[in-house]
């Protein structure tokens, strides 16, 4: 990159400053674009077009309209990965959000071990998702093994079956996703609370206002937008769930019975397991139009309050 | 320093200890033990032996390492674990250069189409890797890319992610630096790689313990591009792995281990570093 220019010799020197600069600039851009435009938006456009074929990797692709859109729709296994999907958001998202707001707005206030209260929330963090998918799942066995049912049993309490029951095992899934994801977010919240100004604070005491009231009508409306980013953030990440799910029921994953099967593990079998490429790229459509509308509706929500 | 200065912060002074912070203190202390729980068990368990699983104390009776000796022993986990740790440090070195490098572009030189560039690249984030990744198996299929290092790779050499950070931070870098290495005749490589980069460098490690962690902890790109056990990446190898130890579980808590324990390491010797590099890109992001 260095040398092309300076090879150009006496037709270089005659350039002006600004039209090399330019030619520079072009110059770093130059494999970032190829990067681009090979390895993001034409998959992107193959994908797409995929979605209109029916190919199966043994017979070239032929063009089949909307056919794999039509038969998704009617595809009953479909609306039931949808509502997992979505349950995977609904439950996630504000459970997540708050249990970390809550220790990031008193854990801003402790300076005694600060940064070993802080260190040990944002440990999981730093944890691989299939390494503790692994050991969620020990703990859920029945016992003697599982750690959870031993408590229960210790307790005097029924044992439950957790990820061998169809209404339980999608929370015991999330459950570790959202264990690992606190420690982000309260980090996060962390930075908002300590952007917001002190003045603010140190006005409102003057005026005797109460604890509750500044952190109703200061602090959160102050920390909006981390509030935003980490809502969207989370809400993509919850949708997109894979790792826990794939491991945690290896032998049937997504079960029992498709009970927390999201859309991302649809589609790794649709392509990958039965090879049915157009129909697994019309899923892989669905599942982008799906975190834009998500994205897009809860930009409009919070920016306007 | 940035910490250093937040915790100094007049909104915890405690010059009178109230007992609502004692609790509060506390409360936060054994929620963060909690939190940790599950990694204590793991490590406890990889320590047992098998007669000792169903004993759930968290302190092992009689602690081995036996499992660590078995699960090493026969080099799968060796070979899985330098082929993560080549994957995430090439990706990462990847992303240092190129994303710093368009960033910069983007953020000081001034040229038609930059803007449009900028949205373009910035763009590529709303699309998921989910979408992206059938035609990248094609494509690595037809170039011969299906079980290599360069397969597990090439989808994350550069990310608008990395870009749009760097970007905002050589904003920040005044103009008087870049214009002053010019009079001194650097060219504009250099200008950037001797100049700038230095004045960046929060934005250059918070980066790349993103990139980092990101591909060392990825699962759905490399189990898909990868067939033969040689190439799995950690997460795809233990993965495996615990499949096949089916119920023993001082096994799966072993290799589980083998794959946290790094990452930990590293966190304790970096702390602040990271906390920092969280913040920043959690802020600038």
């Amino acid at each position: 990159m260095r040398a092309a220019p300076a090879t150009s010799g006496r037709a270089w020197d005659r350039l002006s400053l600004r039209h090399k600069r330019v030619i520079w600039a072009w110059g770093f851009l130059a494999l970032p674009i190829v990067f681009y435009g090979m390895i993001r938006f034409w998959p992107t456009l193959e994908a797409l077009a995929l979605s209109f074929t029916n190919w199966n990797l043994l017979k070239p692709a032929s063009f089949v309209g909307f056919e794999n859109y039509i038969r998704l729709w009617n595809d009953p296994l479909f609306w039931q990965v949808f509502r997992n999907t979505f349950a995977y958001l609904i439950i996630g998202t504000p459970i997540s959000l708050i249990i970390s707001f809550v220790i990031a707005y008193y854990l801003d206030r402790v300076r005694f071990m600060h940064g070993f209260i802080r260190a040990l929330y944002f440990l999981p963090f730093l944890t691989t998702a299939v390494a503790m998918a692994w050991v969620w799942r020990w703990f859920y066995q029945p016992v003697p093994i599982g750690v959870f049912n031993g408590l229960l049993t210790w307790l005097g309490l029924p044992q439950q079956p957790f990820l061998r029951s169809t209404t339980q095992a999608l929370p015991a899934i999330l459950a570790p996703a959202v264990w690992a994801g606190l420690g982000f977010q309260v980090i996060i919240f962390i930075a908002g609370l300590r952007a917001i100004p002190t003045s603010y604070y140190e006005a409102a005491r003057i005026d005797g206002v109460s604890e509750f009231t500044i952190l109703r009508r200061i602090t959160i409306p102050l920390l909006k937008p981390t509030i935003v980013f980490l809502v969207v953030f989370s809400s993509i990440g919850f949708l997109r769930i894979f790792d826990q799910v794939y491991n945690m029921n290896f032998n049937d994953p997504g079960g029992p019975l498709n009970s927390t099967k999201p859309l991302v593990l649809m589609i790794y079998q649709t392509a990958f397991k039965s090879f049915d490429m157009g129909y697994a790229a019309a899923q892989t459509v669905v599942l982008f139009m799906i975190l834009l509308v998500v994205s897009l509706i809860q930009l409009r929500i919070l920016k306007d309050r | 320093m940035s910490m250093n200065a937040a915790t100094l912060d007049h909104r915890s002074s405690f010059r009178s200890v109230r007992p609502g912070q004692v609790i509060a203190w506390t409360l936060l202390f054994l929620g963060g033990i909690v939190m940790i729980t599950p990694i204590l068990f793991m490590l406890s368990t990889s320590l047992k032996d098998a007669s000792q699983v169903y004993d759930l104390r968290l302190v092992p009776e009689s602690p081995t390492l036996d499992n660590y000796i078995t699960v090493l022993s026969d080099g799968r986990f060796l070979r899985w674990f330098l082929n993560s740790l080549f994957v995430a440090v090439a990706v990462t070195l990847s992303n240092v250069f190129f994303d710093s490098l368009v960033g910069y572009t983007l953020a000081k030189f001034r040229f038609r189409g930059r803007y449009f560039i900028f949205i373009a690249i910035l763009s590529t984030l709303m699309i998921p890797t989910e979408m992206l990744v059938i035609p990248w198996y094609l494509m690595a299929s037809s170039f011969g890319w299906i079980d290599t290092y360069w397969g597990i790779m090439f989808p994350g050499m550069m990310t608008a992610f990395g870009t749009f950070l760097m970007k905002q931070f050589f904003e920040t870098v005044p103009d008087e630096f870049l214009e002053a290495a010019r009079v001194d005749g650097l060219n504009e490589f250099s200008i950037w790689w001797r100049v700038a980069m230095p004045l960046v460098t929060p934005a250059l490690s918070a980066l790349a313990i993103f990139t980092f962690l990101g591909n060392w902890t990825a699962f759905f790109w490399p189990l898909i591009v990868t067939n033969s056990r040689e190439l799995y990446t950690l997460p795809v190898g233990l993965s495996s792995f615990a499949v096949e130890q089916a119920i023993q579980w001082e096994m799966i808590m072993t290799g589980a281990s083998l794959a946290t324990i790094p990452t930990l390491f590293v966190f304790l010797l970096l702390q602040r570093y990271i906390v920092r590099g969280v913040m920043l890109a959690g802020l600038k992001g």
